[in-house]
């Protein structure tokens, strides 16, 4: 069945009538990373207003891979379960070259998390959970409807923005103002930022249609890539599944084809067919794409900060736009909410170094899946095909197809809020079963000391500590000694051979940018 | 013979260098590269029976 896209009421904001007292945060834009960044502050205890210049959810799928950290990112801001519940769990890949299937993998075989690889779940349900979860913050949340922010001025103190509402235009002032616009930021334009990259000539349709069975050969949902398939030739081809039976199709076009005819019903059902067969479907959505790498060089100028897509971009090989996002949400939140409640405002420079890291990660990642995705000369191709044939007896030339490198978080070791130089640090923590529940859902957005041995830490402030169950998976992750000083966002910061409250408070200061 | 991996992390990068060096070149000298390329990586290798295996694993799978 297609989704209802119910919109969301308008209400006339008070700013019209008199001047509203001053927001500590302004998010523009209620998309996944907006939204996902109220609650986040909210769980903080920050107020934000959230301005939207739509009233509805996302038109389309668009992202609809959802990895791993994300899952357990949204965990913590109350939506992670709805999501694993509604979304279509998949962990085997296969890729064909031609008819020929080359190898499949298995993205998660070990067991233990609360969380698999991936999920797929639209990205209107994705913001349909948000919205309806920042319902459960009303002291906390402001979600503004149809409130377009058409200007914005830094001074210094506060931002002040203009905002153009169907009642007419009114201005607010916040503390700090969040772009979360997506890739085409009025922000970013606003300010005329450099945002520069790579553009790929190859345009790709992108077609949901619904089924009434599987496609598969089996009825387990996977993920099936093929390079240069039957009913495709010479081109790529992509197939997933989502919730309500709607399958995912990419289809490579090549450079020299035109958008407008391309997605056309006349033009998208026949190569549909050619796809699943002599089956009776509902075309639900479709679109024409040419991709970007493209990111700012800082992500933090002075109270305007960006997020997601208003300040990254990549090609949808390896899902790393929509998770990419949600990690910068993770890793500001809890930095705006502390230097809010005091901490010095130079903690924002370290979102700006880890996450224009994170990024250019996700850029190089995406950039070279696009890259042998699309050969650009003859020289290409034929490298690209003899990797194909090898593949099929060769395990090193399995590794060196790249149908995009699945999302991972990136470790932030180096960094100026990491400690030490123990292997661990820097890295976000892996899952592991507690007695009860599992251990991401302990961190709960604060400072932890995870414990690791049965060594006596005294009582601290503002640092929960979690001993960690011995298990032969714990020990094989973590080791059996010591302990770790995990950060809001899961990220290991530092480690502790021994009880040291001093060496503690010294990670401790550092982490929070008091002390570098 | 089955030929493992050895290039670990390192295998997207060592790709995309590869195509890179051939960036801006006709197909002509292309292939002159990858001639000097196969030469220059033999007498990295400096092993004749090893080679030779090599040589004769690429030549047993089906050309195009």
């Amino acid at each position: 069945m297609a989704y209802d896209y119910a919109p969301f009421p308008y209400v006339v904001p008070p700013g019209l009538t008199a001047t509203e007292p001053r927001h500590p945060v302004a998010i523009v834009g209620a998309g996944p990373i907006g939204l996902a960044m109220a609650i986040d502050l909210a769980g903080h205890g920050i107020k934000s207003v959230v301005l939207d210049d739509n009233n509805v959810v996302s038109v389309g799928s668009r992202a609809i891979c959802w990895a791993k950290r994300t899952l357990e990112i949204f965990d913590r801001l109350g939506v992670g379960d709805r999501m694993l519940a509604k979304g279509v769990t998949w962990k085997v890949g296969r890729l064909f070259h031609g008819s020929n299937e080359v190898y499949s993998f298995d993205l998660l075989p070990e067991d233990g998390h609360k969380y698999p690889a991936f999920i797929n779940l639209q990205q209107y349900y994705v913001e349909q959970y948000l919205v309806e979860r920042t319902r459960d913050f009303p002291d906390h949340i402001d979600l503004r409807f149809l409130n377009k922010v058409t200007d914005h001025r830094d001074h210094g103190d506060h931002v002040m923005l203009t905002i153009e509402t169907p009642d007419g235009p009114y201005t607010l002032e916040a503390g700090y103002y969040i772009a979360a616009e997506g890739a085409g930021s009025p922000t970013r334009n606003r300010m005329k930022l450099p945002f520069e990259g790579q553009t790929f000539e190859e345009h790709f349709l992108i077609v949901d249609v619904e089924l009434p069975h599987s496609p598969f050969s089996t009825e387990d949902p996977e993920r099936w890539f093929w390079f240069a398939p039957p009913f495709h030739p010479g081109q790529s081809a992509l197939l997933h599944k989502q919730p309500d039976n709607i399958y995912r199709i990419d289809l490579q076009l090549g450079p020299d084809t035109d958008p407008k005819t391309e997605a056309t019903e006349e033009k998208v059902i026949p190569r549909i067919k050619a796809i699943i067969g002599d089956m009776a479907f509902r075309l639900d959505w479709m679109s024409v794409y040419k991709f970007r790498c493209a990111k700012l060089d800082r992500f933090v100028h002075g109270r305007v900060l960006f997020v997601g897509d208003s300040a990254h971009v990549v090609s949808p090989f390896g899902a790393r736009g929509g998770n990419g996002g949600i990690q910068d949400v993770d890793n500001l939140g809890w930095k705006l909410a502390a230097v809010l409640n005091g901490a010095p405002a130079t903690l924002l420079d370290s979102y700006d170094e880890e996450r224009t890291h994170g990024s250019a990660e996700n850029i190089l990642n995406s950039a070279r899946a696009t890259n042998f995705m699309t050969p650009k000369s003859e020289i290409e191709t034929l490298f690209r095909n003899e990797t194909l044939i090898l593949a099929g007896k060769h395990p090193f030339a399995r590794k060196l197809i790249n149908s995009g490198r699945l999302s991972q978080p990136c470790s932030l070791a180096g960094m100026a809020l990491q400690s030490g130089d123990h292997p661990m640090v820097g890295q976000s923590l892996t899952d592991m079963p507690m007695e009860t529940g599992w251990l991401i859902e302990r961190i709960k957005g604060q400072f932890t000391l995870l414990t690791l041995d049965d060594s006596v830490w005294p009582d601290l402030d503002d640092i929960r500590i979690v001993p960690l169950p011995k298990s032969d998976q714990s020990a094989a992750h973590y080791g059996s000694k010591g302990a770790f000083l995990i950060r809001p966002d899961d990220h290991i910061c530092a480690y502790f051979n021994a009880p040291d409250t001093g060496a503690l408070a010294a990670a401790l200061a550092r982490a929070t940018g008091r002390n570098q | 013979m089955i030929l493992e991996d050895k290039l670990g992390t390192e295998s997207d990068a060592v790709y995309t260098m590869l195509m890179n060096v051939h960036d801006g070149l006709s197909l002509e000298a292309s292939h002159a590269l990858n001639a000097r390329l196969i030469l220059i990586l033999m007498n990295e290798i400096g092993d004749a029976e090893k080679i030779t295996a090599l040589l004769e694993e690429a030549r047993s799978i089906p050309l195009g």
